[in-house]
């Protein structure tokens, strides 16, 4: 069977994001960036899942500019066969629910039976794609993945809930998202990165699909959040024992 | 003016609090409905309807509905939508699992993890890890939100006189089943609802000492226990102790940090709590600008050495 994983181009984890002086967004000139950490767990469960046999193809996708070729590259070097992008202009930011409706024209067109993607990106923070998808193919989803397993017409993923871990069976096509400890993310080797370079690559418009990208919501303004200034430094456990009993903790 | 739906969070026997932070939330948008879904959930609907505040409690009892699978609750939400302008979940594992499913089948963008309610279609929501706050505006008719606990007031669990009305959905939509779940029995208050935390990161080498330094402490403060990122990689404890912008967003009273050094994706989790107290040996470590009290010492002697004092 087919897996669709779907990867987003972000700030890379490492880097402090700076709200540009102008409050219009966040500031992208000159930074790194790299996959969404918690979409390299996606690519890395279908590997795992190919390498399993039970997985044929992997086919990824990305939603984002030119320049999201690169993050499409760094999937096809850590295993995927081939690989879409959904072209967008640099400026265009791309809402979840828009996202959402190109990965569902996606995955009708390529007949996949497992969608695969992270369950937030690390900019816009929305944890929306995934279940959006299910929504609108009207198939079933487990978000937040620990653990994924196929068996037969179904997949069984085991979910990380608040308390604990639930467990939920779906039946096939289903979209799976992930969480972080699902698998840890294998790093492309030299050849396979040069490998990766003459892997199929198609290019794509929203409008292929019939979507139209137009944001719903209007940013007004991004701010730094309130900050929160350093406090004193006790010289002893008994000045911190002194300092919580004044608070009435201890 | 502008009537609200508000998911009713709860365990087929008490309403979780993290729904009253969301009817808070709700009350700034407009008149206050809430939905009670669930099998068997009749006690549930009673208790909601006290809520300080609630309008009308929809009941959706049916067996379809016992483990609030999304594909079976988001078209019974979206069929209740027809009345109500706005949908507001806890920015729960269980409200980010069902609310964007309902969003999708209204065609409406989700506002995810709301810290205020600004207008009635604005709103503010961090991104970036917290990094930045953005103020958005809707332009979609219907709105579907999910709300950070930590950012609303608890609305009061009594003093309402809702009134309770049975609705019926499409039921299962038969594509999921629910297998069954592990959820950590614990003495200990839960995290996101805890007066007190006490965390650990990376410097506590393993589980063992992890269990050794922050259990004891916790016990004396009646705490819940937390850590960072680093630590549940690195097997100390559960993932769903994990406090931080991936795992769980808290606000306590008082917040512990042991032996972590404040990565930005953990000061994102935990930077809200009133009082933050961090131990560290570093005093360079980046937890001592947001800590309002700070000790730089080594944990190994520290920490016992805190708890035999309190």
């Amino acid at each position: 069977m087919k897996a669709l994983v779907c990867v987003k181009r972000v700030i890379d984890y490492n880097v402090k994001p700076r709200v540009k002086s102008d409050g219009t967004g966040v500031d992208l000139a000159n930074v790194k960036m790299s996959m969404n950490p918690f979409d390299e767990i996606a690519v890395e469960e279908a590997i795992r899942l190919k390498e399993k046999g039970v997985v044929t193809e992997i086919v990824a996708v990305s939603v984002g500019p030119a320049k999201a070729q690169e993050t499409l590259r760094t999937a096809l070097a850590m295993g995927a066969d081939r690989a879409v992008l959904v072209q967008v202009g640099d400026a265009d930011e791309v809402e979840p629910l828009a996202v959402a409706k190109i990965v569902k024209g996606v995955a009708e067109e390529e007949a996949a039976s497992l969608i695969i993607t992270g369950k937030q990106a690390i900019d816009d923070d929305s944890n929306q794609v995934g279940q959006m998808v299910a929504a609108l193919m009207g198939r079933p989803q487990g978000t937040f993945a620990n653990e994924v397993t196929v068996e037969g017409d179904s997949v069984v993923v085991k979910r990380e809930i608040d308390g604990g871990l639930e467990t939920v069976k779906l039946a096939l096509p289903a979209v799976v998202t992930t969480d972080l400890r699902l698998n840890e993310p294998r790093y492309a080797s030299l050849p396979n990165i040069m490998k990766a370079k003459s892997k199929p690559l198609a290019t794509k418009a929203p409008a292929d699909y019939g979507v139209d990208i137009a944001p719903r919501l209007k940013t007004l303004k991004v701010s730094e959040p309130p900050v929160r200034s350093a406090g004193i430094k006790v010289a002893d456990v008994d000045a911190l024992v002194a300092k919580l009993k004044e608070m009435g903790v201890a | 003016m502008a009537k609200t739906l508000v998911w009713v969070e709860h365990d087929n026997a008490s309403v979780k609090d993290a729904t009253l932070a969301v009817v808070t939330a709700a009350a700034q948008l407009g008149e206050v409905h809430l939905l009670v879904a669930g099998s068997g959930c009749g006690a549930v609907a009673t208790a909601a309807a006290q809520i300080a505040g609630v309008g009308k409690v929809h009941v959706a009892d049916d067996a379809a509905y016992a483990n609030a699978l999304a594909e079976n609750v988001a078209p019974l939400i979206a069929q209740l939508m027809a009345d109500h302008d706005a949908f507001l979940a806890p920015a729960t594992t269980t409200g980010k699992n069902i609310a964007p499913r309902v969003a999708a089948l209204l065609d409406v963008m989700q506002i995810s993890d709301i810290l205020s309610v600004e207008g009635p279609k604005t709103f503010t929501r961090p991104i970036y890890a917290g990094n930045a706050i953005a103020t958005v505006e809707s332009s979609d008719a219907k709105l579907v939100i999910t709300v950070r606990g930590t950012a609303f007031a608890k609305a009061d669990s009594t003093g309402g006189s809702g009134t309770v009305e049975a609705v019926s959905g499409p039921g299962a939509a038969g594509t999921s089943t629910f297998v069954g779940s592990e959820i950590a029995k614990s003495e200990r208050p839960e995290l996101t609802s805890a007066k007190i935390i006490v965390s650990g990161g990376r410097a506590l080498k393993d589980a063992e000492t992890f269990a050794a330094m922050i259990t004891p402490l916790a016990d004396k403060l009646g705490a819940a226990i937390g850590a960072s990122r680093a630590a549940v990689d690195a097997g100390y404890v559960p993932n769903d102790y994990q406090v931080g912008q991936t795992g769980k967003i808290v606000a306590p009273e008082v917040y512990v940090a042991v032996g972590i050094s404040g990565a930005i994706q953990h000061l994102a989790g935990m930077k809200d709590s009133k009082t933050i107290i961090a131990i560290n040996k570093d005093e360079d470590a980046p937890i001592f600008q947001v800590a309002d009290i700070g000790l730089v010492a080594d944990l190994f002697n520290a920490v016992p050495e805190l708890t035999g004092k309190l």
